[in-house]
């Protein structure tokens, strides 16, 4: 198969489970016509499916359209991780500097392929830049809380996201013209794995897996999640450069880094008293909590990638 | 309170606002939602459309313009913001956007130079129907302080035509998107909170209805956080 028609039977595959999803949930509604976990799961579906379309829009567009929507996405993830931080008067002009100058940077380097670049970008020239920024407007009240703050914002929002389309710029022998399915195929596994953890976990949920985080999130619904999201990871091999067994690897770790950075993200809206980061997508709440698993996966899969297949 | 005296009727039957008013309108609220993703919550009330004073806190000059933007369209048109007359008039762009635009009723703040007392401004305005986006706090809160003591205007608005029911309304974080002195606005997440409306109730003091008001309004900002 060639690497549109792997795109296309994707695709169809993903289609072809939303449109059951969305019938299953049509067929709830009738029969739970008041209930909220239903109304939830009936908006969770379709904003998936205006999911799916922005990022078939995107990768059809090729490497400019899936930029282009990571950008938009650490845009606003970062916007909704700074609402809820400490900031003071003294930090504006850094904070405008991680929008409009730091964000596009770090896509712009990822445009012009520039790994050296992009890779310390905002690990170490932002680390040492912006606190500099900050400290001479004179401001010292939470100094340190601040600072860490944004930089925090920064990596999470702008430095991990932009890790996705930054596996277009990997060069992996023989597998040239479908670095786009590499994308699809960790933005799958990492979302598959939050909604089968979901689904496990609503139907055979009995023991919580860390209840000062997460009520939601349960053993059987972590094992159950992980466990399938990794098998179909390893079913869909012949989208990537690796064996099914390697693939199967591969989604496994994709899978923990997700679990655990949505225990993360918890932890950070729990500390700030917050049940979402925003209101952005219907049924999901905000851009970062429909990122927060592919935030933690996306840097340690394109270096896993890069270290192991990338010449 | 003594009874206050009518005004003599208010100048300029309005015909509504012209098409550049309103296409200037529709840029704002496009560039506020744009800017600050701005929501609002029904916390305590619905929108509906009958007679009301929202009173908000006031820390930027954009604070009316989020709440208009998150009125619903009918009940925008109804809405006045009430703005300084000082700061509106300076120029002529200002004084469209605040007179054409936005139909802002402007009262002058300042009792020495003023021929109007802006109460009765303010009241011929209701009587004509409208509702009004008022800052009890007087002017912008540019302190540390999360809301300035109430001055006596809202209750002088609440007391002489106690039927208007007086919706308070917390505006979040637009402080932290244009804070004084900066140029380039963050794009931070604001959100507008609508509380339970209250009115005076009789014999209701000024001292103690602008405590109390002002807690209910104090009682929609998010958790308070130690700051400063």
């Amino acid at each position: 198969m060639t690497a549109s028609e792997q795109t296309l039977v994707l695709f169809g595959g993903i289609a072809a489970v939303l449109t059951a999803a969305s019938l299953i949930g049509f067929v709830l509604r009738f029969r739970f016509a008041q209930s909220p976990v239903v109304y939830n799961l009936n908006a969770r579906i379709k904003a998936w499916w205006v999911m799916v379309a922005l990022i078939a829009v995107a990768l059809a567009l090729g490497k400019a359209g899936v930029i282009t929507l990571f950008a938009i996405a650490s845009f606003a993830a970062l916007r909704e991780f700074l609402t809820l931080t400490h900031t003071r008067r003294g930090d504006h002009l850094a904070l405008a500097a991680a929008f409009f100058v730091v964000l596009p940077l770090q896509y712009y380097l990822i445009w012009i392929e520039w790994y050296g670049l992009y890779s310390i970008l905002i690990p170490v020239y932002v680390f040492l830049l912006l606190p500099i920024v900050a400290a001479l407007r004179g401001d010292t009240t939470h100094f340190m809380r601040r600072i860490a703050e944004v930089q925090w914002g920064l990596m999470i929002s702008v430095y991990c996201v932009s890790h996705v389309p930054a596996l277009l710029t990997l060069h992996i022998p023989g597998f040239a013209d479908r670095k786009l399915l590499l994308i699809a195929f960790l933005i799958l596994v990492a979302q598959s794995s939050d909604v089968l953890q979901y689904v496990w976990g609503k139907l055979f949920g009995r023991h919580q897996i860390a209840p000062s985080l997460s009520p939601s999130k349960t053993v059987e619904g972590f094992v159950g999640g992980v466990a399938s999201a990794t098998l179909l990871g390893a079913a869909l091999w012949w989208i990537t450069p690796f064996s099914p067994w390697q693939a199967a690897v591969m989604a496994l770790v994709i899978n923990l880094m997700g679990f655990c950075g949505g225990l993360v993200m918890s932890a950070i809206k729990r500390d700030r008293g917050v049940k979402d980061w925003g209101q952005m997508i219907e049924g999901h709440g905000g851009m970062l909590d429909r990122l927060d698993s592919v935030v933690f996966a996306a840097p340690i899969f394109f270096h896993l990638t890069r270290y192991w297949w990338a010449v | 309170m003594g009874a206050r005296r009518r005004p003599p009727v208010a100048s300029a039957g309005r015909s509504g606002p012209g098409v550049i008013a309103r296409l200037f309108a529709v840029a704002v609220m496009i560039f506020a939602r744009l800017v600050t993703g701005v929501r609002g919550e029904w916390q305590g009330c619905l929108p509906e459309a009958r007679q009301r004073i929202y009173f908000a806190n006031h820390t930027s000059h954009g604070d009316f313009v989020l709440i208009w933007t998150v009125l619903p369209a009918a009940l925008r048109r109804s809405t006045r913001p009430v703005a300084a007359a000082d700061y509106w008039r300076q120029d002529r762009l200002r004084r469209f956007i605040a007179e054409q635009v936005f139909d802002a009723v402007l009262i002058d703040r300042d009792p020495a130079s003023r021929q109007a007392d802006p109460i009765e401004i303010l009241l011929a305005a209701l009587d004509r129907g409208a509702s009004l986006i008022f800052f009890p706090e007087g002017s912008r809160n540019l302190t540390d302080e999360k809301l300035l003591p109430f001055r006596g205007g809202l209750y002088r608005l609440a007391s002489a035509r106690p039927h208007i029911e007086l919706v308070p309304v917390w505006i979040d974080n637009l402080n932290r998107v244009l804070p004084k002195g900066e140029v380039i606005p963050l794009p931070l997440l604001c959100t507008v909170t609508f509380g339970t409306p209250l009115c005076v109730t009789s014999g209701e003091e000024s001292a103690p209805f602008r405590e109390r008001s002002r807690a209910a309004l104090l009682a929609l900002a998010p958790a308070a956080e130690e700051e400063g």
